[in-house]
């Protein structure tokens, strides 16, 4: 069994143990024990709705920071997601923050956006090839892809076998900087500065590759306060920027579809609008798509959690910035093997309820059993999502139906009444014949 | 004895927007199961069209699904107008589907094809002004 690394971390002293995070997560991997948040790590898909919804703050992403990731590597390269550029008010020069980046401490920068287009160009081949089975499912977004991988089993196959942009980045501008500086690979650090806590965990467990080549991952939302004033300062900034309109649109939903140059696409956002779009072509409701880019973050990667602007502002502001800006300036005459998957995504059964099919039917059986005696207000108090999760925890062998309050009410209560009888209950042996020779009333033992 | 899980769902003829609750449901059961990704597949459509043509031609109807470790076996029974002529019916392209419900999408002529196509066995059974009972099974193994 392979070691689960996830993004998000607990407070213990900030969580109340509320039932905020139990009934928000997509996969039911929450549950409160001991009056605090834990995580059931197979099941988490680092969506960080977790982070978002926590009125605490105790649901923290973990990133790595940048004075430490600075100080690691002799040569150090920034990869900057083109959601960071959707921060900054009134930017409408790339170089600006790619010069300010120099000035933070980078030897170098490589444009996410850059390995964007080359990933953008790469997928169009791919399509016009026309091998994949359709619709071809977008891999750029790491929270659906696992999320794909745990509940979506028949649609592993339609994810496009491709490396996310920034991992392009991260192989293409090691390998740039060892012919450049002569460098070994180790002492090379490919930085990215991410709008996203997903790819901190892609980065140390990735998909469709055994390693990835990305160093470290730090937080838009701590790079921005330094890079500020930096940027105050560029007055004449020097050419960087090797990224058109295709790649800058990456930062934000439909980027990545519309860059197909092919109207047969779907781009749906947010966690929730995800799981119904994938319910649905898993029904095959849709016919005659060729390409469904999904995102977990509202908006797209602008909506990530380690983002300070609002995600639909920023939207607006990637918008203003690409109005200038050439289609695309990286292009591909084959898909270089930076760009592809080394090996294939495999489903996940974690929701199983037992590795025996006959078992697994049993439990089924049980689960809906209880979920019937269950009072299905999904009230959460119990530490399950709801009642259903309850049960299904029940079954698992990991709580009990005495979790449920109303469950534990109804005991008391049945409790209190049997006590209450026996309470009125007196042996014959202790019963006196009154001194007028009238026998006591026998108790009453009906109620 | 066999162990058999038994799924009951009524569905509501007068919302339409609700179809395709029962599938969602069963879908989510086999999953658990842990059954092949294809029979889930094949389940999942078989019963959403079945669902839809119980809410677009027979005003709902009750589902029961029962499940076991060999099959899922799906009986779909309506009280609608029941169906004329089966085997026309059964022709891709033929549909008797109201226009309001052709503007949604649905209508097509590919809903029972779609079921016999997805199902390793299927019966129809309908009596015109009685009803309509469709059983289809898949095999899990």
């Amino acid at each position: 069994m392979e070691e689960f690394f996830h993004s998000v971390t607990l407070d213990t002293e900030k969580c109340m143990g509320c039932t905020n995070c139990i009934k928000r997560c997509p996969t039911e991997a929450i549950r409160v024990r001991n009056k605090k948040a834990f995580i059931i790590k197979e099941r988490c898909i680092d969506c960080g709705e977790c982070i978002r919804v926590c009125p605490h703050h105790a649901k923290k992403p973990i990133y790595d920071h940048l004075d430490e990731v600075l100080n690691q590597y002799k040569y150090r390269i920034a990869l900057p997601a083109p959601a960071l550029y959707a921060q900054f008010n009134n930017l409408d020069d790339v170089d600006i923050v790619l010069n300010a980046l120099l000035m933070l401490g980078f030897d170098d920068v490589y444009e996410v956006a850059r390995a964007a287009e080359i990933v953008s160009d790469s997928t169009r081949r791919l399509m016009a090839a026309g091998t994949l089975k359709k619709p071809i499912i977008s891999s750029a977004c790491p929270a659906v892809t696992r999320l794909i991988r745990v509940r979506f089993p028949g649609l592993v196959d339609n994810v496009l076998p491709l490396n996310a942009p920034v991992e392009v980045a991260a192989r293409l501008a090691k390998k740039e900087a060892a012919e450049k500086t002569g460098l070994p690979p180790e002492q090379i650090g490919a930085v990215f500065i991410s709008p996203c806590a997903a790819k901190v965990t892609a980065s140390k467990m990735p998909l469709g590759t055994e390693r990835s080549q990305v160093s470290a991952v730090v937080a838009i939302s701590e790079v921005y306060p330094k890079l500020l004033p930096l940027m105050k300062q560029v007055k004449e900034p020097k050419e960087l920027s090797k990224a058109g309109k295709i790649g800058v649109n990456w930062g934000s939903s439909t980027g990545e579809a519309s860059a197909l140059l092919n109207d047969s696409y779907l781009a749906a956002d947010g966690i929730e609008n995800v799981i119904k779009v994938l319910e649905d072509l898993e029904d095959e409701k849709f016919g005659n798509l060729d390409f469904i880019e999904l995102n977990a973050c509202n908006a797209g990667c602008v909506g990530g959690v380690l983002t300070v602007e609002n995600p639909y502002i920023a939207r607006t502001k990637l918008k203003r910035l690409r109005k200038y800006l050439p289609v695309s300036l990286n292009h591909v005459d084959k898909i270089p093997a930076e760009a592809k998957w080394d090996e294939p995504l495999e489903y996940a059964p974690v929701l199983k309820l037992d590795p025996d099919m006959g078992k697994a039917l049993s439990k089924l059986e049980q689960m809906e059993e209880i979920e019937r005696s269950l009072p299905g207000l999904d009230c959460g108090s119990c530490g399950a999502p709801s009642c259903k999760a309850l049960a299904e925890d029940v079954v698992r062998g990991i709580a009990s139906t005495d979790d449920c309050i109303f469950k534990f009410k109804e005991n008391m209560t049945s409790l209190f009444s049997e006590l209450h009888r026996l309470e009125g209950l007196i042996p014959s042996s202790y019963i006196q014949e009154n001194p007028d020779g009238v026998k006591k009333e026998e108790p009453d033992d009906t109620h | 004895m066999e162990n058999t899980l038994t799924l009951r769902y009524e569905v509501d003829g007068e919302d339409f927007t609700r179809a395709g609750e029962a599938s969602a449901a069963v879908k989510r059961a086999l999953k658990k199961m842990g059954v092949s990704p294809e029979v889930v597949r094949k389940v999942a459509i078989a019963l959403y069209e079945g669902e839809i043509n119980m809410v677009i031609h027979a005003d709902g109807g009750v589902i029961t699904v029962e499940v076991t470790p060999k099959e899922v076996r799906m009986e779909l029974a309506d009280h609608g107008k029941g169906i004329e002529n089966i085997e026309l019916a059964m022709q891709e392209g033929y549909s008797t589907a109201p226009d309001e419900v052709r503007s949604l999408g649905f209508g097509a002529g590919m809903g029972l094809p779609n079921m016999k196509k997805c199902s390793d066995e299927m019966k129809i059974e309908s009596t015109v002004g009685v009803g309509t009972t469709v059983t289809m099974t898949v095999y899990i193994q």
